[in-house]
This record gives C-alpha cells, sequence and structure tokens, in this order.
C-alpha cells in the first residue's frame, strides 16, 4: 500500500494533497499495491466524499481530542500509529508548510529518513525512486532511501491529477488514544491577511516584480494584473523585499520560496543567480526588462525589452480579452 | 533562558552549483561558504531573548572543521559559546542522522536546555526536515518558519507562515523553533565582537564520540545520480511597441505555449 496524508483547510482537500494522491495511485497502479488516504482530525465528511471520486483503496479517519487542532508532534504520532497497523511501502503527503512540517516528524517517530519536496517519482527494480532541486533548483538530486517506509513529500503543482469520477464511500474512522500531555504545542488560530490571498507556492500563475518596478506602490499594478488571471499571485525579487516594497512571504528565490507555476512573470527582475533558483523550474517564463543584457532573458521563454509601466497596462488589456473569449 | 542555536556552513546563495559526476557531489573548489542565511535570524532571536530574559546562547554546527568560520561569526554577534560536532562525512542529503547527532548532544550534554533554534532551512539540502525532526527524538513541541516569536515563562507563541495566512502556534517550554526571513534584522558583528571572538576556544567533539550506534549515523539516503538543471533553448523576444508585443505575447502563449 501507499498511503497519503491529505490536508484540509476549512473542511476542505488542498489541491496540492489530491496531486500527492493522484501520484500516489498511479505509482502503487505500477506496483500492484492498493492506494490509500488519510485524514486527520477535525476534517469533514466532504473532505472524504471530494477524495473518493479519486479513487482510493481506502480512507482512513484519525480522530482524538488532541488532534482538533494542528500540531506536527500529535498528528505525526497518531500517523505513525496507523503506518504500524498498515505496514505501506510508502507515506506520501504534500509539499505545503504543513506537510514539509509534518512530514521529517512522521519519519523521525518511524526512524526512518525523508525525501523533501520531491518533483519527480520513479519505480527501478520495483523501489521508488526519488528527484528533488537542490540548491533551490542549482542541482537535481536522484536517490533511494535505505531506510522502509519511504516518505516523501511531493513539491505542489508538479504531479497531475487523475481525472475525477463520480464514486463514493464510506471513511473508515479510527480513535487514536494518544497519552495524556503527549501533544505540547498546537495551532491556537488562524491569522489571515486581506482575505483569501494565494501564496506563491501555489499558485498557477506568478506576476512578479524586482528592482525596475521603483517603489511600493507599483506593486498594485501587479496585483491589478494578477487579478484577472486564474489561480495568480503576486511574487518579488530578493532587493524588493528587502527594501520593503512588499512582505517576505511573496519572496521568490534562493532565500525565499521556490516555485513551479505554469506560467512565471518577471518584472523588472534583472535575473539573479539566486533569483533564477528559485523559478527555473516553471513551465513558461516571461520576462520584462528595459535592459535587453539582463540575465534574466537567458532563462525566459519569451522577453519584451521595454518599458514595464507600458506593458503591464497593454499586457492586463490583452489578457483580459483573451481571457474572456 | 539556555538557548541552542544550531547553524550550518553552506555555499553563499550567489553560488553556481558545478557537480563532480565521478563522487555524485557538489565540486566544493573556488565556493564561498557562509553561514546559512536563516540560521542568521535564530541567531539573531536567541540573542535579543537573551538581552531580555538572562541566559546563555550556545552555538552548534555539526559539519566539517572550516564550519569553526560560522561559528565565529555568531560569537562575534554575541552568542557565548560554541561547539562544533564534528562530522567526517560530507553533505550526505540525509535529514536524519545529523537529527539524531542533534538529539543525542542535547540528551547528553545539554539536557536543561529551555529552546532550541535553528534556520527553517539549510541553503543547499533544502531539507528543512531536521528541526522536526530533533524536536521528535528529544519528544519537544515545535514551530516551524517562525516570523514572530514571544517567550512568556515557561511558554511561548509563535506566527508561522503557511500558503496565504499566517497559524498562530502555542507551547510549552522546551521547544524547538525555526527561523524564517521577517523574525528580526540580524546584527551585524561588531569589531569588539570579532577580537574577543577570535579568543573564544571552540571545543570540538567528533560526532563518533557522542554516544550513538554506528548504524544510528549511517546515512540513509543513497544517491543515484547529481545532475544540473536541463539545458534551457534559448526564448524569443517579442518585438514591437509594448501594445503590439504585448498582442503578440498573448497569442504565443495561448497558442504556442498554451498556458492560458
Amino acid at each position: 500500500m501507499i498511503l497519503t496524508f491529505i490536508e484540509t483547510r476549512d473542511g476542505k482537500v488542498k489541491k496540492s494533497s489530491l496531486e500527492a494522491f493522484s501520484e500516489a495511485k498511479r505509482k502503487a497502479g505500477e506496483m500492484g499495491l492498493p492506494a490509500a488516504a488519510v485524514l486527520v482530525g477535525p476534517a469533514g465528511g466532504e473532505a472524504a466524499a471530494d477524495l473518493f471520486k479519486y479513487g482510493p483503496s481506502t480512507v482512513f479517519h484519525l480522530e482524538a481530542p488532541a488532534l482538533a487542532a494542528y500540531s506536527a508532534q500529535g498528528f505525526a504520532l497518531a500517523l505513525a500509529e496507523l503506518v504500524r497497523e498498515t505496514s505501506p511501502k510508502a507515506v506520501f503527503l504534500p509539499g505545503t508548510a504543513m506537510g514539509r512540517e509534518l512530514a521529517p516528524r512522521l519519519a523521525a517517530r518511524l526512524g526512518v529518513s525523508l525525501a523533501s519536496d520531491c518533483t519527480k517519482v520513479e519505480i527501478r527494480d520495483g523501489s521508488l525512486v526519488f528527484t528533488r532541486p537542490i540548491y533551490a533548483g542549482k542541482a537535481f538530486l536522484t536517490f533511494t532511501l535505505k531506510s522502509a517506509p519511504a516518505v516523501a513529500t511531493l513539491r505542489p503543482n508538479v504531479f497531475s491529477l487523475l481525472a475525477p469520477e463520480p464514486r463514493a464511500g464510506e471513511a473508515v474512522r479510527k480513535a487514536v488514544a494518544l497519552p495524556d500531555g503527549a501533544v505540547k504545542g498546537q495551532v491556537a488560530e488562524i491569522l489571515r491577511e486581506k482575505g483569501e490571498t494565494l501564496d506563491v507556492a501555489e499558485a498557477d500563475i506568478i506576476v512578479s516584480g524586482g528592482r525596475g518596478m521603483k517603489g511600493p506602490e507599483n506593486f498594485a499594478l501587479l496585483e491589478e494584473l494578477a487579478a484577472v488571471l486564474p489561480r495568480a499571485a503576486v511574487g518579488a525579487s530578493r532587493s524588493a523585499v528587502d527594501s520593503n516594497w512588499i512582505g517576505h512571504a511573496h519572496q521568490v528565490g534562493q532565500t525565499g520560496k521556490t516555485v513551479s507555476p505554469t506560467l512565471y512573470f518577471a518584472f523588472g527582475i534583472s535575473g539573479a543567480i539566486q533569483h533564477l533558483a528559485g523559478m527555473s523550474s516553471s513551465k513558461v517564463i516571461v520576462a520584462v526588462n528595459k535592459d535587453s543584457e539582463a540575465p534574466i532573458f537567458k532563462a525566459a521563454d519569451y522577453g519584451i525589452v521595454g518599458d514595464l509601466f507600458a506593458v503591464i497596462p497593454a499586457l492586463k488589456a490583452e489578457l483580459k480579452i483573451a481571457l474572456a473569449e | 533562558m539556555n538557548i541552542l542555536v544550531f547553524v550550518k556552513r553552506v555555499p553563499d546563495t550567489e553560488s553556481k552549483i558545478r557537480i563532480n559526476h565521478e563522487t555524485k557531489a557538489v565540486a566544493e573548489d573556488g565556493l564561498n561558504f557562509v553561514i546559512s542565511p536563516n540560521d542568521e535570524y535564530a541567531v539573531e532571536e536567541a540573542l535579543r531573548l537573551r538581552e531580555a530574559k538572562g541566559g546563555r546562547v550556545t552555538i552548534v554546527s555539526v559539519g566539517p572543521d572550516e564550519a569553526v568560520a560560522v561559528l565565529r561569526k555568531a560569537l562575534a554577534m554575541g552568542a557565548d559559546e560554541a561547539v562544533l560536532l564534528k562530522d567526517g562525512l560530507k553533505e550526505t542529503y540525509d535529514p536524519l542522522r545529523t537529527a539524531r547527532v542533534i538529539a543525542q548532544y542535547v540528551k547528553t550534554k545539554h539536557p536543561d536546555a529551555d529552546l532550541l533554534l535553528f534556520g527553517r532551512m539549510s541553503v543547499g539540502a533544502d531539507n528543512s526536515a531536521v528541526p522536526s525532526m530533533a524536536a521528535e527524538f528529544l519528544g519537544l513541541p515545535q514551530a516551524s518558519v517562525v516570523t514572530k516569536l514571544e517567550i512568556d515563562g515557561a511558554s511561548g507563541t509563535a506566527l508561522r507562515e503557511i500558503e496565504g495566512a499566517v497559524e498562530k502556534v502555542a507551547f510549552a517550554l522546551p521547544a524547538v523553533v525555526s527561523a524564517q526571513k521577517g523574525l528580526n534584522e540580524p546584527r551585524y558583528e561588531t569589531l569588539k565582537g570579532i577580537m574577543a571572538a577570535k579568543k573564544k576556544t571552540i571545543p570540538v567533539i567528533p560526532v563518533a564520540d557522542l554516544g550513538l550506534a554506528p548504524e544510528e549515523t549511517a546515512p540513509q539516503v543513497e544517491v543515484v545520480s547529481l545532475e544540473a538543471p536541463a539545458a534551457k533553448k534559448a526564448g524569443k523576444i517579442v518585438p514591437g511597441t509594448p501594445e503590439e508585443a504585448a498582442a503578440a505575447l498573448v497569442a504565443l502563449l495561448r497558442n504556442e505555449a498554451k498556458v492560458i
């Protein structure tokens, strides 16, 4: 069996979890194994119903009072119990903030190592082989894990979703006995910045700005452009963040976030090596810069040499028309 | 407070990474090594907590002899002491063994530690796993990717970045916290600090002397290959006035790249 941890937010399954499950099902299929999924804590029936459309062999739902709020400590304990009971060959988790915190804690509890932020999973001679970017994508490491089960996080936006089908099922509910005091810290509250902002790590399209944006007020232009695009987020280079033009949560690059969107726009970003490392795995890169010699053009699929303050409004108008069709 | 900060020596982020295909490792010649950038936020936060509450700040690195340089930098920033857990192995990309080494060190040498601080992720291996693993081995609560930390007596709260929102985490001490950009603005070393750091002795403890069984520090990651990213073919420059270029670009994104 390959087991996939399913992360929910507000009772809904996150897309990155469905991607991880889809890959688990493909790999399990190749190895002739079942693909199961596990929900932890206060996930509702809606989450399980969504999951069944993707064809899991079983959906486990682990429950305990101490799991009502997320903690890596409590969730790892509960998942480790299920792993001991069901002996999966591998456990996949989404490479999200939660997955990246929880997976290593689960692995340590099981006494095994970890494949972090994988961008490729293969089967060679019956064993799982993982590939992941290191140095934020300046190199790619392909490796196997000697310890079992293999625990892996899968980078969001990299693995394709299976087509959902009208299927239904009943989650297997399991009450987990957590000893008193086993959870010494957990999430007290989730604070949202202005409304529901999409994170750069999850966005399908990223509209990024650098020094060429000239000031914080001009990031509004990028927000307006992002607003006409589906599932788009605003990103930024390190120099824009270090100038306090935009919050560091938007920073793309080796000291910020490594991203893999379908489409990446770089406006006024020269293309420092640490920035290129963080975004070069984007499927299509567009650069707009007035300096035709800027290194960003070497990474770009399409480039416009010109004034971004003239290009952005023109692009927004054209995209609006194209997307309305 | 007894605060431990764990730091790693890594190539700076402007480095070009070249690969030695024979050894399946990154070629180290010509690289400029620094303290991993996120670790500086951890050092700074420890110093601020000590300034507010008293106590000691100990900096620990698992690595080769050369890692003494990053320990000296942290001492120059103002840490009280530093220790090198000397590892005979090169980068293994295996967070499990590093976390085991750290947990064993804490258990045997600092069982009274109140707070273990890390950078959220070291540059290079990019695992972001050692803090979680060490927390599990030590049975401690944790908060990762933290942009604000408050300690009040025997408990703390942290704000941690998640996708499109911020989680407020409440925990009991002792705890493990990993620092993210935004937590603070790391101070520069002063000349006085640099001089004082030079005079300090940095004890070296070989990893093999920590009392772990050899199988506990055997790497579990078996490298198959290490490759440079696939070379990209030259992109297209879209000519014309801003309006012409924008229209042509949108057509290319739709008809050629098929991404919108």
